[in-house]
């Protein structure tokens, strides 16, 4: 069904036969049982008689895999992100390609950078596409980051591609941020974003991925992006926007008309939902078992339709 | 009171030789200021101080933060793990606000005399 994106697809055989084999060196617990479906699927067909239209193709998003981190609740992020890989590596449709959508790492540091770009060598996908967190720019504006995990040749760090007839961009929201600020855009990148959705028609499905929540979630710990407003009004014609976030470690959701926001669980840990906590610092004290139901991925499908993008998310348990 | 905060220092060598590190760290102890970093604030918020102090910021959270000056009025942190300490002189009297840029609603300033 990809068709039209074969050459992300192309492996040589020796490729394939390394990443199979990396596959089940990091597999470990992690054949295992199907995790629970978190989302609804927004499939628009369900129940009415007619078959549900086929995906045309799928991705994954994951997030906040905060590398370096070796604290309660989970001391070995490292694992937990091989074993998520290895339920992409699962999946029944091997997605085209995979979000990151920020805080690979938890102190910005080389080793741990060389950490995640080893680990995702191992996913059975056509490439990986990134944004940082505010963790992966520390002391250096992300200077690193863009080096290693980079895409394009905006200055700033932003970049758009178009896939399957859906048009995805990605935002930077985690630099130049300002005291007492939440994520900020700034002016160079949203008159960039102006541009790059000039061209497009009001049909064309999109999908935004940053790393801070784009809409206002919580803003008390900082959870929000500050000029966000001034994106989504570039946004408003489109019948279908998708923004997909990170940073607040769980699964949160809102509609605003035309756009539907997302944020993802972690890779490593959960952090408490909004207010429910003295501070967004990590979940420490969970139930023995707990971790695996409250880190994982999620799986995105585009589907040719009047609601085109469903989102699954998925718990390693 | 300074004996007891060298006791403290006592007990954190690895912290300490990451604060011996830091800019200002051979004479940061004598007229050392403290800033608790601790539960995603600074505390104090707001520390007076008089012209040529050491501010001393120590985390004692689980989650990392940085200390960044606001305006370059002083040398930003390195990132600050759990027990990492972190030492600034202000040798110029004025005021001096900084935040942690890995969470900005985090902010606290020092005014120097």
């Amino acid at each position: 069904m990809n068709d039209d994106h074969r050459d992300d697809n192309t492996r040589t055989p020796s490729r394939r036969r390394f990443l199979e084999c990396m596959a089940w060196a990091g597999a470990g617990a992690l054949w295992m049982v199907q995790g629970g479906v978190a989302q609804a699927r927004l499939l628009g067909a369900a129940g009415d008689g007619t078959p549900a239209p086929a995906a045309s193709f799928g991705f994954v998003q994951i997030s906040d895999s905060h590398l370096g981190f070796h604290k309660a609740p989970n001391p070995d992020p490292v694992r937990s992100l091989r074993e998520t890989i290895a339920r992409i590596n699962a999946l029944p449709q091997r997605p085209d390609f995979i979000l990151h959508t920020g805080d690979l790492t938890h102190l910005s540091k080389p080793e741990e950078f060389d950490t995640v770009a080893e680990l995702l060598k191992e996913a059975k996908t056509g490439q990986v596409f990134y944004v940082p967190g505010e963790h992966d720019v520390i002391g250096d504006n992300g200077k690193a980051f863009f080096a290693r995990f980079g895409h394009g040749a905006n200055g700033g760090g932003w970049y758009s591609f178009d896939h399957g007839g859906v048009h995805f961009v990605a935002l930077i929201n985690v630099l130049n941020l300002q005291p007492g600020g939440l994520g900020f855009l700034g002016a160079d990148q949203l008159a960039w974003l102006k541009r790059d959705l000039a061209g497009l028609s009001d049909s064309t499905p999109i999908v935004l991925f940053a790393h801070m929540p784009m809409w206002s979630l919580y803003p008390a710990w900082g959870w929000g992006t500050q000029d966000a407003a001034e994106a989504l009004a570039l946004l408003k014609r489109f019948g279908s926007v998708t923004v997909l976030n990170g940073h607040v470690h769980q699964i949160q959701q809102q509609v605003e008309g035309q756009v539907t926001f997302y944020t993802a669980r972690s890779t490593a840990y959960p952090q408490p939902p909004p207010g429910a906590a003295a501070t967004p610092g990590p979940l420490q004290d969970l139930p023995a078992g707990d971790l695996r139901h409250a880190i994982g991925l999620r799986e995105v499908r585009h589907v040719r339709g009047a609601q085109p993008i469903a989102v699954t998310d998925r718990a390693l348990d | 009171m300074l004996r007891t905060f060298f006791s403290f220092l006592l007990c954190l060598p690895l912290a300490a030789a990451v604060h011996a590190a830091s800019p200002g760290a051979t004479t940061a102890h004598r007229d050392g200021y403290q800033v608790d970093i601790h539960e995603f604030r600074f505390q104090p918020a707001q520390l007076v101080v008089p012209a040529g102090a050491h501010v001393t910021w120590t985390n004692r959270d689980e989650e990392p933060h940085i200390v960044v000056s606001a305006g370059n009025g002083f040398a930003s942190s390195p990132a600050l793990d759990t027990g990492d300490r972190y030492t600034a002189t202000f040798a110029k009297p004025g005021t001096y606000t900084y935040f942690c840029s890995i969470h900005p609603q985090m902010v606290g300033t020092i005014v120097v005399k």
